[in-house]
């Protein structure tokens, strides 16, 4: 499970040594984030997103489990509790705007997470399985920020619900059911904010699961590397402990600047002022939109404004989630041999025209349904299936791609071969 | 991490051991000391919240109970019993060896002063909490006339206090005052 | 395979979003504008906050707490008529740095619904200090009635509701006047009608709430303030931001305290980091 030099933990303490064989709890950490896992000696501070989603989660599951104290799930008291917990309870008021910001948070760090992923094609083999399972990290993540979303069941919250469970209206013949079976009702009430609540409780563990699967696949191959090229010798990598942890603890400390400022100074800035009015079935506010992680999609889902064959409301749908999906299949879309976008000039061009887009679509998402926002949207829209479905699989055919370097250590320490090639003859023998 | 003191023997570093120990120390110790911190809220938010706390005293109006009657009230969310007690239920409390009791109270010490014949306690039996009987109209009040616990049979006197079962203390007297025939609790 | 599926699907999802872009755009030459003029696009007015702007703004929030005293009674002697302050309590009001005794009178000033302790029937008693603010009506049908239809809303968390909070609330008490005559031109539609008021800082500049502050001197201020409309919008504005987020001030100090620590960290973060890197790099 891990390169041949990697070191092996071997405990001095008595108790340690007694502890390892009973239950090598300590030897797994060791493994797995300690020094016994040799990582690219070369990586970015892009890598560090891993480690701040993982921090993400924990900071989501505690203060989570705090409001859960003193929450009540249920639609005639569920603002009014929300309220208790920011006046009367103790730091109740910390709390939220921790975990209401904690899930902005944790999105920012997941897509930079995913889009260093885009650019270093982090999903190509050997680590397909590793993307395949952050997808669904990103899709649970997904359904368990909306529903968190929902429980204060303010304006926004019950307009959110009725609109994303609208969503399955769509599906024909049976989305009605399917729309009414998922609220427990007609519209967002009691029933729905309920299960909701249980929901978003369960949730979370379940993506922590799916985390330690995510992690367990990543120790196969071992991490990537900004070069894209495999580690060959011993001094290539670096254990994790103490190199990474240094490095990982350094970016978690820049990250916990920039949260701590939302939290302590605009902790409402990511928010929308209208979850401040409890829900009101008969008034939907003027602007209705999601929170502003899902605004990409959001944008994608209302650019289908035509009935072309199907209804113009299922290609939204469709669309919406097909742009998701299409993640799924990068792997096998993208067949360059070459990882890396530092060695594909063509690729880097239509990565970054990419990433424009996405701003596009994330200010687009957020804007007033009206021109020319929506003619816009539409342009960004094309753009985003064009890049992953015919962009991405024709340059990756076509592209020249740079020489890459021979190896990790040459390309930290510069061309040398003689001294590479001899650092790892020395350390195979 | 069971790791940290590996960070010695991964390179040779021969005069830098000191300044480089010092530094990761307190940047680890740093870390520990944020942590630390935020454990505060993380306890304190399942202390009482505020509306809570405000909640903690309690008013009665007691100028129309007569001697033998009772009054159930609540008090920070547990019952109180007010009892204006009857001059042979005083009698039989005053003529108990205070010495011999479990828990050495004289009623005089469970009342104030004027107002001896009105006795106030939490009906919360100092055992293990439930409820003790003889506050209402033909409940047992167990073999010393006060009250009595069903859980595991304390018998409490005329003064509420501990004469017999398991329970450890009389019952508690609550902080109050009484003006103009109104009681204030808390 | 995929790779041909995919750029099938791909052209598919393209095809159908550029016929949509096609058809809007369409539209819009066929119009020949992108976005209808609306009287809200054209009058509408950003909320400003008064001249002196507040204490609380800003890097270094305080409250003044005589100017909450006086928003209170702003709120008490004007705008409790109609509307409720649901979220606070009376006890709530020693943070405006009122003595116990003064929040019990302030309590005691206050009528709120009770209970007959002899008949169990619903009666009013002198409010107590955990008593919450009354609610002007018994419920949404009687406020909607005793106000042509629009129920006044719930003032608690009035600030955070709307975008700028304090100075939408100021701007709009202060913002009252007759519509401009270009509006009355160009959009007679949006001209109020009867029981209607125009106010430039409301979305729709047509506000069903009559002007609350009219003169000067409608409120006799305790600490001797002169209660000029200007004043009287501010005050209540600045009380509203406190019933709104009551931890206002707090949490931006507890917030300095927090960056000045994580700074110290990062910066030993750093060192540390440098530290053990410094290593890698000697190794070879």
């Amino acid at each position: 499970m891990s390169f041949p030099w990697a070191k092996q933990y071997e405990p001095t303490n008595p108790f340690m040594k007694y502890l390892d064989e009973k239950l090598p709890l300590p030897r797994f950490v060791y493994n797995a984030v300690g020094a016994g896992y040799p990582v690219p000696r070369n990586l970015s501070y892009m890598w560090n997103f891993g480690v701040l989603a993982g921090f993400c989660l924990v900071l989501q599951i505690v203060t989570g489990v705090v409001l859960a104290m003193h929450y009540a799930a249920n639609d005639a008291i569920a603002f009014d509790s929300v309220e208790h917990i920011m006046r009367d309870v103790n730091w109740g008021w910390l709390m939220r705007y921790a975990h209401a910001n904690g899930a902005s948070f944790f999105f920012i760090v997941i897509y930079l997470h995913i889009f260093r992923g885009f650019y270093y094609s982090s999903y190509k083999a050997p680590r397909e399985m590793i993307w395949l399972i952050g997808v669904v990290i990103f899709l649970l993540m997904m359904a368990t920020a909306f529903m968190g979303y929902v429980l204060p069941w303010g304006q926004m919250s019950f307009w959110g619900a009725k609109v994303i469970t609208g969503l399955f209206g769509a599906i024909p013949l049976v989305g009605e059911s399917i729309q009414i079976w998922l609220l427990g009702g007609y519209a967002p009430d009691n029933a729905a904010l309920n299960r909701f609540f249980s929901l978003h409780f369960l949730l979370p563990f379940v993506i922590a699961g799916v985390v330690i699967l995510h992690i367990w696949a990543l120790h196969l191959p071992g991490s990537s590397n900004p070069t894209g090229v495999e580690v060959k010798s011993e001094s290539d990598t670096l254990p994790f402990h103490p190199y990474y942890t240094a490095k990982d603890g350094l970016g978690l400390a820049v990250f916990l600047i920039l949260y701590a400022a939302f939290v302590f100074f605009m902790p409402n800035a990511l928010g929308h002022p209208d979850n401040y009015i409890p829900a009101n079935p008969l008034s939907t506010p003027a602007l209705i939109v999601p929170e502003w992680y899902f605004y990409p999609f959001y944008a994608i889902l209302r650019a289908f404004t035509f009935d072309f064959l199907l209804p113009a409301k299922l290609w939204g749908v469709l669309a919406m989630f097909a742009a998701i999906l299409v993640w799924f299949f990068l792997p096998w879309l993208d067949k360059s041999p070459v990882r890396s976008g530092r060695y594909r000039p063509l690729f880097r061009k239509f990565f970054w025209i990419l990433m424009l887009d996405m701003a596009a679509l994330f200010y687009l998402g957020g804007a007033h349904a009206e021109e020319p926002y929506i003619m816009l949207s539409q342009i960004a829209t094309a753009y985003y299936f064009l890049h992953f479905l015919v962009i991405l699989p024709i340059i990756s055919s076509i592209e020249k791609p740079e020489p890459l370097p021979f190896s990790i250590t040459e390309a930290v320490l510069g061309p040398d071969e003689k001294k590479a090639q001899g650092d790892s003859a020395g350390t195979a023998a | 991490m069971a790791t940290t003191t590996n960070t010695a023997d991964t390179v040779v570093a021969e005069d830098g051991v000191r300044r480089r120990d010092f530094i990761e120390i307190a940047a680890v110790a740093t870390a520990g000391v944020g942590g630390i911190f935020t454990l505060i809220p993380l306890v304190s938010q399942m202390a009482p919240s505020k509306d809570v706390l405000a909640e903690s005293s309690t008013e009665l109006d007691i100028s129309s109970l007569e001697p033998g009657q009772s009054i159930k009230a609540m008090f920070r969310k547990q019952p109180v019993f007010v009892r204006n007690l009857t001059q042979a239920e005083i009698d039989a409390a005053n003529a108990v060896d205070v010495g011999e009791l479990r828990d050495a109270e004289s009623l005089a010490d469970r009342t104030i002063e004027g107002h001896e014949n009105i006795l106030v306690v939490m009906g919360v039996c100092t055992h293990l909490g439930c409820v003790p009987l003889g506050a209402a109209q033909g409940e047992i009040k167990g073999e010393f006339g006060g009250y009595f616990c069903p859980c595991h049979g304390s018998h409490y006197d005329t003064a509420a206090r501990i004469r017999k079962g398991p329970a450890p203390s009389n019952l508690e007297v609550p902080e109050y005052s009484i003006t103009d025939g109104t009681l204030l609790i808390g | 395979m995929i790779r041909l599926v995919g750029i099938l699907v791909g052209l598919g999802f393209t095809f159908v979003v550029l016929l949509a872009f096609g058809s809007g755009a369409l539209t819009v030459m066929g119009q020949g504008y992108l976005v209808e003029e609306t009287a809200e696009h054209a009058f509408h007015e950003e909320a400003h906050m008064p001249a002196g702007g507040y204490s609380f703004d800003g890097l270094m929030p305080s409250w003044d707490l005589a100017q909450l005293q006086r928003g209170y009674q702003v709120y008490k002697e004007v705008c409790s008529a109609c509307h409720s302050l649901d979220y606070v309590a009376f006890r709530d009001l020693a943070e405006l740095g009122y003595s116990e005794a003064e929040v019990k009178a302030e309590a005691a000033s206050w009528v709120v619904p009770g209970i007959n302790p002899d008949t169990g029937e619903a009666s009013t008693r002198p409010g107590m200090p955990t008593d919450y603010f009354p609610s002007p009506y018994a419920n949404d049908i009687a406020a909607a009635a005793a106000n042509n239809n629009a129920i006044p809303p719930d003032l608690s968390l009035m600030t955070k509701a709307r975008e700028h909070g304090t100075a939408y609330v100021y701007s709009l008490l202060t913002g009252y006047q007759a519509p401009a005559a270009a509006l009355v031109e160009e959009f007679p539609d949006s001209v109020p009608g009867p029981g209607l008021h125009h106010n430039p800082y409301f979305a729709n500049l047509n506000l069903a709430m009559a002007p609350p502050l009219t003169s000067d001197g409608q409120v006799t201020y305790a600490d001797g303030t002169e209660a000029s409309v200007e004043q009287m919008a501010t005050d209540v504005a600045a009380f509203l931001t406190w019933t709104a987020e009551p931890s206002l001030v707090d949490r931006v100090r507890l917030g300095w305290i927090v960056m000045g620590f994580l700074l110290f960290a990062t910066i030993l973060a750093w060192l540390a980091k440098k530290q053990v890197w410094a290593n890698a790099k000697r190794k070879d």
